[in-house]
């Protein structure tokens, strides 16, 4: 167990350490949040709901993680086959899995860039006053939203591991999670089984978790619990579905095929 | 002649190749997916701000969607023939770089076209917007013109392929300004003065206020002016994209970068 945890929080390190080795990734990592932020400041300025405008705020900062996430997670393995490195982590006596969380996490930890500058564009740019309700709150719910959407992607990268265009999959799933998990929609405007959907993704909470410490001053504490129910579960699932993924790739042959 | 050859049969071997790595059943849901999830995303969001119509985002995304591929699949030829070592080959060839390139956008000017199509239709039909069947074929016309000049943003843009990595990043972040700076989503008058000038030289910006007057029961004649801008800035940004193309190449010639970058 130790020598696992250790694999996960040296393969954390790591892997921050090499997705903030290219300038242009993180330069685009902070930029594109400001472009789903600035449409939302816009359009909720031009209407008639500007005291939305903080909360589109928070809304386009988890928007910007799960895009890293989604497309960064479902390209991981991929990524690997790439550099001619998945057969042979695979055949190592680590359980693949821990290899691949921190890949995952690191990614949407990478998201954490996209929160400084969509809070910042919005103060400078758009006058939007960054007056947190309980900044210690606020804070204390940004680790668990991070890992639980980073092992959201993990389930994802476990899904699509037979897939050579994994990120093309990823992207599939940027806006569809982006509207059922109330980010800048509220959930109560669209279709009643949304919302549903919605619990068991951990956007949802991560932005209610940001959200109830940035603005309203009610304790984010059940949300910031169900963030880390859900990475419970999602690690689970995940890991149950990547041995069985993995093990019909080795049966067939085929988990080196690009 | 052998220019047409190169052109018509490249562009079908280029685009036969692109499955080779890209099965069809991701190719295609990639291209219906995202984007009718963009039109319903942005119909929300217009809902919650209490800003436009349905109809207003509906027939802007549509349209704007016809940058998808246009920009996506020009960039990734690029880079698909220099991950599989054919770049320097086939510019070493004595084809027509023209021919090359125009080959290759033949088939993504049809995906375009096929795109805003579906989208819109779906965007209509899930968010019940009201469209007389008599707009329809004035309708497409529309998304044809955005189409070429999204495509011939593309090629532009595409040049740029020849010295940087990272063409994904640099399409995804030319298809956000199309996005933010067109009057997609927010009309004109409501963006800042400087952006809905900007607005002015883009592809996209005068189909969409086309599209809509299409929808608003325009007639060919209160929109052929707006269809015909639009026209002449894809011509532009094609003239464009066809000189930085030979341009970049001759750097990545005498830098020997081809396959580097």
């Amino acid at each position: 167990m130790t020598r696992l945890a250790r694999v996960v929080a040296l393969g954390l390190v790591f892997h921050v350490k090499h997705l903030t080795r290219s300038p242009f990734d993180v330069m685009i990592t902070a930029i594109w949040p400001l472009v789903y932020a600035s449409l939302a400041y816009f359009m909720f300025r031009a209407g008639s709901e500007p005291a939305s405008l903080l909360v589109a705020s928070l809304g386009a900062t988890i928007m910007g993680i799960w895009s890293v996430t989604t497309v960064g997670a479902a390209d991981a393995i991929q990524r690997q086959r790439w550099t001619g490195a998945l057969e042979l982590l695979v055949a190592a006596p680590t359980p693949f899995w821990a290899v691949l969380i921190p890949i995952t996490i690191a990614t949407s930890a990478i998201g954490v860039y996209s929160l400084v500058s969509t809070l910042v564009w919005g103060r400078l740019v758009f006058g939007i006053p960054l007056d947190l309700a309980q900044p210690v709150w606020f804070a204390l719910a940004i680790p668990p939203t991070i890992v639980s959407i980073g092992l959201l992607g993990f389930v994802m990268a476990s899904v699509i591991v037979r897939f050579r265009a994994g990120w093309a999959v990823g992207n599939m799933f940027e806006y569809p999670v982006w509207i059922v998990t109330g980010l800048l929609i509220p959930v109560a405007v669209l279709p009643g089984w949304a919302e549903p959907v919605s619990w068991a993704l951990a956007p949802t909470w991560g932005m209610h978790a940001l959200s109830d410490a940035a603005f309203t001053g009610g304790s984010p504490l059940l949300d910031i619990g169900m963030c880390l129910l859900l990475s419970v579960a999602y690690t689970i699932v995940g890991a149950v579905l990547l041995g069985r993924f993995l093990e019909s790739a080795r049966r067939r042959a085929t988990l080196s095929l690009t | 002649m052998t220019g047409l050859r190169v052109a018509l049969i490249g562009g079908l071997i280029s685009f036969r190749g692109l499955f080779t790595w890209l099965h069809p059943a991701i190719f295609v849901p990639a291209l219906i997916v995202p984007p009718v999830f963009q039109v319903l995303f942005f119909a929300y969001l217009g809902r919650t701000a209490e800003l436009q119509s349905d109809s207003f985002y509906v027939v802007g995304n549509s349209i704007q969607l016809a940058a998808l591929p246009g920009l996506f699949a020009i960039s990734q030829a690029i880079n698909g023939e220099r991950r599989s070592g054919m770049l320097a080959p086939l510019l070493a060839s004595p084809a027509s770089r023209v021919a090359i390139i125009l080959g290759r956008a033949l088939p993504v000017v049809a995906i375009g076209l096929a795109v805003s199509s579906l989208s819109f239709a779906v965007g209509a039909l899930v968010l019940d917007v009201d469209v007389a069947p008599a707009a329809l074929p004035l309708l497409a016309l529309t998304m044809a013109a955005a189409t070429f000049s999204c495509t011939a943003l593309g090629i532009a843009h595409a040049a740029v392929g020849l010295r940087i990595r990272e063409m994904a990043v640099f399409s995804n972040l030319v298809f956000a300004l199309l996005l933010v700076f067109c009057g997609v989503n927010v009309p004109l008058d409501d963006l800042p003065r400087w952006m809905s000038t900007v607005a002015q030289g883009l592809p996209v910006t005068h189909a969409v206020e086309a599209g809509r007057d299409v929808v608003a029961g325009a007639t060919p004649a209160d929109v052929g002016g707006l269809l015909l801008t639009e026209v002449m800035i894809g011509v532009a940004y094609l003239v464009v994209g066809l000189a930085l193309l030979r341009h970049y190449e001759r750097v990545a010639r005498r830098l020997a970068t081809l396959e580097l970058v």
